[in-house]
């Protein structure tokens, strides 16, 4: 917590080494039992992905001449590259854009007298929905025969494009199969292995879409935590730099942008695993896609277990999804673990 | 002279300020109708009659108004309200209610590998659930809670005890170490001192966590279409992706129906919205 944060927490003393055993003991069936729901289970997980033919009325680990073949075939799956290229493209586009935004409207809210509280609770009302109802309401903003097409249509924006250009503005939106700045022929060549690589590796326009509703919805979180954090910055140090003849973008610029850093790398950990773990949202709004031009790997793994029943695959994905996942998060953890113990 | 040319780059200041805070208001009302949209073309549709619920006609409000679209989406979505109810409620009261001991555990006491634990817990609250949902359906079958209300109800209890315990751990730092050590004098144990000193201080605390397991339990879908397959007994969220997906339904409905399925979220959000954002900034950083 930001505030918790700012301030340090005065020294534990240690009675005696090993501390509180007894309250050791009392939180052992918690950790337990989160460790077999979370460690235990992941484990059970990479042995499906591992064995061989995993059925639920058949539960066998063996596993065949070589274990890996599933996760072979997954990153040969031409659905599954898709997937990891949306899942980059989709990660970056979304984060560029709420954090971004989130950081200016954060700034501005800040500034307001009364009108704070209506903004920022308007900006953050959407974070209470639930992603399915996001996906099935911005489905219909996003449809080319209704919601933003209309706005263009009604506004004039689309009669002056087509008296300009010549051409009928009508963007296609969810259901656009364009891909954009393809860089395949580029990879193949620096990239070894890179002729595997079966998919356009540019942007879907497809995802456009799901990214400005993904940011609809989580803009406010990333508002709510800048605020959090600019409410912590003292009002001395803003005075004092006035003082010293500074003018409000130096004072950003050298006083609140270095203060909001942790908070800003806290917001950034948190809105990137929630994008790569992504799932009912886009599942609701566009499902798979043309071409699965918005598939996703979180879409991906539960159509594998669930529909094609395909454990084993959808084992493989999801372990690979994990392992993503845990890149970004597990060394944020331990850093902001040692921060809050070394104090 | 000195105190001169401070006032002088005061008022400068104030001048600037007050300019930039007129041009910075301004954009931020100009970004309410992109944040309130989606709202007000749920609320259009749900209250237009199915003949002239056309998405040609998304933007123009209902004329005649009627109450059908609402009437005919709550006909199908209500015992799904009620389901998502009777399974949010203990999953939210439970997961506090140990997130509160926990937070309690480690925020007062010191003990060996303390920090290991925590971290080690609060992975759980990152990881992709796609990646533990065979073991974790196997499991539920194992000890007969597959596809039943209480089986969800542990699901969302233990994956909602590294959140829960991050909210409270963070909530009784600033509650002074001296109530509880006063209470280890008068010879009170760790379980009293947690029922007769922290218990009746931690309403605050249980308002955020409670709020926000609300809305996350709530909202999900993962675990709920995948532990629950009979239609009659999944959660609204559920209920409603499925309506989305049947061509018979008026569109009119299902964006009735989408109305119904966020407001008891919206509700307590723009009840307890003080708290919301506070869950929001304990419960995300450590």
């Amino acid at each position: 917590m930001s505030q918790v944060r700012g301030k340090s927490y005065p020294p534990v003393k240690r009675k005696k080494r090993g501390g509180d055993t007894k309250a050791a003991l009392l939180l052992l069936p918690s950790f337990l039992i989160v460790s077999v729901f979370v460690y235990v289970f992941i484990t059970y997980t990479i042995g499906v992905s591992l064995a061989e033919n995993w059925m639920p009325a058949k539960p066998s680990m063996a596993q065949g001449p070589d274990p890996f073949a599933t996760y072979k075939n997954l990153f040969e799956n031409p659905r599954f590259q898709s997937d990891l290229r949306n899942s980059f493209i989709f990660t970056v586009l979304f984060l560029l854009l709420t954090v971004i935004a989130g950081f200016f409207i954060a700034l501005a809210v800040h500034n307001m007298g009364r009108t704070k509280g209506f903004f920022r609770g308007v900006f953050l009302l959407p974070y209470a929905l639930s992603f399915i109802v996001t996906g099935v309401v911005w489905r219909w903003l996003f449809n080319p025969d209704s919601g933003v097409n209309l706005f263009l249509k009604y506004s004039g924006v689309a009669s002056a494009y087509k008296s300009i250009t010549g051409e009928e503005l009508r963007p296609e939106w969810l259901t656009s199969a364009t891909t954009v700045g393809d860089i395949s022929a580029l990879l193949e060549k620096i990239i070894p292995g890179g002729q595997y690589i079966q998919v356009e590796m540019g942007i879907p326009l497809a995802l456009i879409p799901v990214v400005i509703a993904t940011s609809w919805q989580l803009l406010g979180f990333a508002m709510a935590m800048f605020l959090a954090g600019l409410v912590s910055i003292p009002e001395e140090l803003r005075e004092a730099s006035m003082m010293d003849g500074a003018t409000g973008s130096r004072y950003y610029r050298s006083i609140a942008v270095p203060m909001l850093a942790p908070i800003a790398i806290t917001t950034l950990v948190i809105l990137t695993h929630v994008a790569l773990k992504i799932f009912d949202l886009i599942y609701a709004m566009s499902g798979s896609g043309i071409g699965f031009a918005t598939d996703m790997p979180g879409i991906f793994v539960y159509e594998s277990m669930y529909k094609a029943l395909k454990y084993n695959t959808g084992a493989a994905a999801s372990i690979v999804m994990l392992i993503i996942v845990c890149i970004v998060v597990v060394p944020y953890l331990i850093h902001s673990n040692r921060e809050t113990n070394g104090r | 002279m000195e105190t001169r040319t401070k006032k002088m780059y005061k008022n400068a200041h104030a001048r600037h300020g007050k300019n930039s805070r007129r041009v910075q208001f301004i954009i931020l009302c100009l970004l309410v109708p992109f944040f309130v949209m989606p709202f007000y073309v749920m609320i259009m549709a749900a209250l237009k009659t199915p003949q002239y619920a056309d998405v040609t006609t998304m933007w123009l409000p209902p004329s005649p108004f009627s109450l059908d679209g609402l009437q005919e989406a709550w006909g199908k979505l209500s015992p799904n309200l009620m389901n998502s109810f009777t399974m949010v409620v203990p999953a939210v009261i439970i997961s506090s209610a140990i997130g509160s001991f926990n937070g309690y555990l480690l925020s007062k006491f010191t003990f060996r590998f303390s920090s290991v634990m925590f971290t080690m817990m609060l992975v759980g609250m990152f990881i992709p659930y796609q990646s533990i949902l065979i073991p974790l359906v196997k499991f539920l079958q194992l000890v007969n809670l597959y596809g039943t209300t209480p089986g969800l109800i542990l699901v969302h209890v233990v994956y909602g005890i590294p959140i829960t315990t991050l909210i409270f751990r963070n909530f009784y730092v600033s509650i002074p170490k001296e109530m509880v050590e006063a209470a280890a004098i008068d010879g009170a144990g760790i379980l009293r001192t947690f029922f007769s000193v922290i218990v009746p201080v931690s309403i605050p605390g249980f308002v955020v966590a409670g709020i926000f397991q609300f809305t996350n339990i709530w909202n999900d879908f993962l675990f709920g279409v995948i532990t629950i397959s009979d239609p009659t007994k999944q959660p609204v969220t559920i209920a409603l992706n499925n309506l989305s997906g049947t061509q018979t339904v008026n569109w009119n409905v299902l964006m009735a129906g989408a109305l119904i399925a966020a407001i008891p979220t919206a509700v307590a959000y723009l009840a307890l919205g003080r708290f919301f954002i506070q869950g929001l900034t304990a419960g995300s950083v450590k």
